[in-house]
């Protein structure tokens, strides 16, 4: 029996049967992820321009960047933001979803709605809007500022992870603890967050990706020497094409991946 | 090997918790003897977990009191009340071994740890599991799970043991070996131990004394025996054991069936209608040889159904007058069932002492 002719599940529906689903499977991957892709072979260049295929491959783009004081302090914003945002959106998320979770409440259902907000309406309007809100607290173009409007952008992510984790997860358990003399908070610390602590790892990659990757309001809100990697390589691009963009791009990927494939495996432990 | 448990008397007054509009409890007083094992029996909704959630301090009532040994304890977070519980579905810790699940309630204690390592095994020998307390939750079974969920329940020595339906997830043939266990232990421990069920047979079984709840109230309080034998009202009556209803006639002092004269009480109340409560097992299917006598009460009736249960079988008998009796027969090869069919023209009798009279 040859593999065409197999079953491809407890169905009876043979590989062979299946092949144009593989097929569709297969177009759509290489649509979604091969222009991603393609920046790879395009930070290799030599050339002066952005190229594909790159005619002479050398890594002077990468050195480019690494002696760029301009890019290095960018990455440096990108990576402290991304982590301020990702300790306050962490346990504000997870605190809003336990207490959703724990309540029970009617209103619980429009709280939740009210924090999901930043999710459902266009960033553009949240970035306008920040604007103009710090521009009169005088937060434009500072750390702290931008850190404030990626932990909006990032609650609502923990939110989704957390909620979900919970679900499955049995309250009794903290009931039980609290009878057997936890107070409330022993209970949640030594019970409840060592189920979901997993989810808790996944939910803080998630939330420093939303800020690392996120560009709409970093253009908006940061600038000078707190720009963002994504503000400086939108300005770049804008006003001179360089593959260090794309040298900088692989390095995102990279970084991106490594995070979510990290993710994945935790996922797998919960 | 005699725990040094001492138990605690529990007494509860005028409980009131009201969810929107609907009482969950009402008016509740109800008190518990030290060591006593008392069963709250009632259907689904009917209040028996609020009231076993407020003992807890699970719940915060609107309105009464509960007190332990004449301590106030309405205001006392459920981490200080010292009470035992036992969910339904086990509620163990899934990232804990049993040895630490059975070990939390006495390292919030801080006790040290060789005290710990010999009250879990105790506890562990108590409940049968001593080899098990390497292993992880998800490798018991649901009988193990039980036993674990106990032993973590008991092993800090609390002066009160609650237990919120803990049978009901077992295969039957386990919940009644576990009935017996729990009975047992409970013996053992002496602790007041309140357990919630809406199965009857598991009350009936397990009780010192059982409180009926329905709709937020206590309908009944009482022993198995007296709660079985004389229910107080149709809720009580219908709810346990299987039980026939009759509309009876009064005339006087007197309450009659048809013809028969049932009873005489001069006590009943006038404007309340009487009903009778039958049993099926106090029935029995008179022979030919059989003579009426003015000790029990006679019905004659033809057999409309018959039921083969194994151990019993179950008539059901409709009667002359209309009504319809179950009746509860032998199946031993030599009694009646095996020479009935339906369709027979019968005579059923019991003793007047196994009447039930409650107002209807």
């Amino acid at each position: 029996m040859n593999w065409l002719s197999k079953q491809a599940s407890d169905t009876q529906i043979t590989h062979g049967q299946r092949m144009w689903l593989y097929f569709l499977a297969a177009v759509i991957m290489f649509l979604l992820v091969f222009p991603t892709l393609i920046v790879i072979p395009m930070s290799f260049s030599d050339s002066q321009y952005l190229e594909f295929p790159p005619e002479k491959w050398s890594i002077r783009w990468y050195e480019e960047y690494w002696e760029t004081p301009r890019w290095i302090n960018a990455t440096i914003t990108s990576l402290q933001v991304a982590f301020f945002t990702m300790l306050l959106a962490t346990p504000i998320g997870t605190m809003a979803a336990y207490g959703l979770f724990v309540s029970g409440s009617k209103l619980g259902r429009y709280v939740f709605f009210l924090l999901m907000t930043p999710m459902i309406i266009p960033v553009i309007l949240i970035a306008i809007g920040t604007f103009y809100v710090f521009g009169k607290v005088g937060v434009v173009n500072s750390i702290p500022g931008l850190v404030l409007a990626h932990t909006v952008l990032a609650v609502p992510i923990v939110m989704i992870i957390m909620t979900s984790a919970l679900r499955t997860y049995d309250l009794n358990q903290e009931l039980v603890a609290r009878s057997l003399g936890a107070s409330r908070i022993r209970a949640f610390f030594s019970i409840t967050l060592p189920q979901i602590k997993f989810s808790i790892i996944i939910s803080a990659l998630f939330a420093f990706l939303t800020s690392f990757d996120e560009v709409i309001i970093s253009i908006f809100l940061s600038g000078g020497g707190n720009s963002t990697l994504t503000k400086q390589m939108f300005n770049a691009l804008r006003d001179y094409i360089d593959p260090t963009i794309a040298a900088i791009s692989t390095l995102m990927i990279i970084l991106s991946t490594t995070l979510m494939l990290g993710a994945q495996y935790l996922g797998k432990q919960d | 090997m005699k725990q040094n448990i001492t138990s605690l008397e529990i007494s509860i007054k005028d409980l009131t918790k009201r969810y929107g509009k609907i009482y969950a409890l009402d008016t509740v007083s109800l008190d518990i003897k030290a060591g006593e094992f008392l069963t709250l029996l009632g259907p689904s909704g009917s209040g028996k977990t609020t009231l076993l959630m407020a003992i807890a301090g699970f719940n915060r009532p609107d309105s009464g009191s509960i007190k332990f040994a004449n301590q106030e304890m309405i205001l006392t977070p459920p981490h200080k009340r010292e009470v035992g519980m036992v969910f339904q579905n086990y509620a163990l810790f899934p990232h804990m071994s049993v040895f630490e699940n059975i070990g939390f309630p006495l390292k919030l204690r801080k006790a040290p740890n060789d005290q710990i390592k010999e009250k879990v095994h105790d506890a562990l020998k108590t409940v049968q599991l001593s080899d098990y307390a390497n292993r992880k939750i998800d490798q018991l079974s649901g009988g193990q799970r039980q036993r674990v969920a106990l032993a973590r329940a008991f092993v800090f020595g609390p002066r009160i043991l609650l237990m919120d339906e803990p049978l009901s997830a077992l295969d039957k043939k386990l919940r009644e070996q576990m009935q017996i266990e729990l009975k047992q232990l409970h013996r053992k421990l002496g602790v007041t131990t309140v357990y919630v069920t809406h199965d009857q047979r598991e009350a009936l079984t397990m009780s010192d004394r059982i409180a009926v709840i329905n709709e937020g109230k206590i309908e009944q309080l009482g022993t198995p025996k007296e709660i079985y034998n004389s229910p107080n009202s149709s809720f009580v009556a219908d709810f346990i054991g299987e039980s026939s209803f009759l509309q009876l006639n009064r005339k006087g002092d007197d309450l009659y069936f048809s013809s028969e004269k049932i009873i005489t009480n001069k006590k009943l109340n006038k404007n309340k209608e009487w009903a009778m409560v039958i049993r099926p097992e106090r029935l029995s299917i008179v022979n030919k040889s059989y003579r009426k006598n003015s000790s029990n009460i006679h019905f004659s009736g033809e057999i409309s159904e018959l039921v083969f249960q194994g151990e019993t079988a179950l008539a059901l008998v409709k009667l002359m007058e209309g009504n319809f009796l179950s009746v509860r027969l032998s199946t031993k090869s030599s009694d009646d069932f095996n020479n009935l069919k339906t369709g027979n023209k019968i005579q059923l009798c019991m003793n007047r002492k196994d009447v039930i009279i409650i107002p209807h």
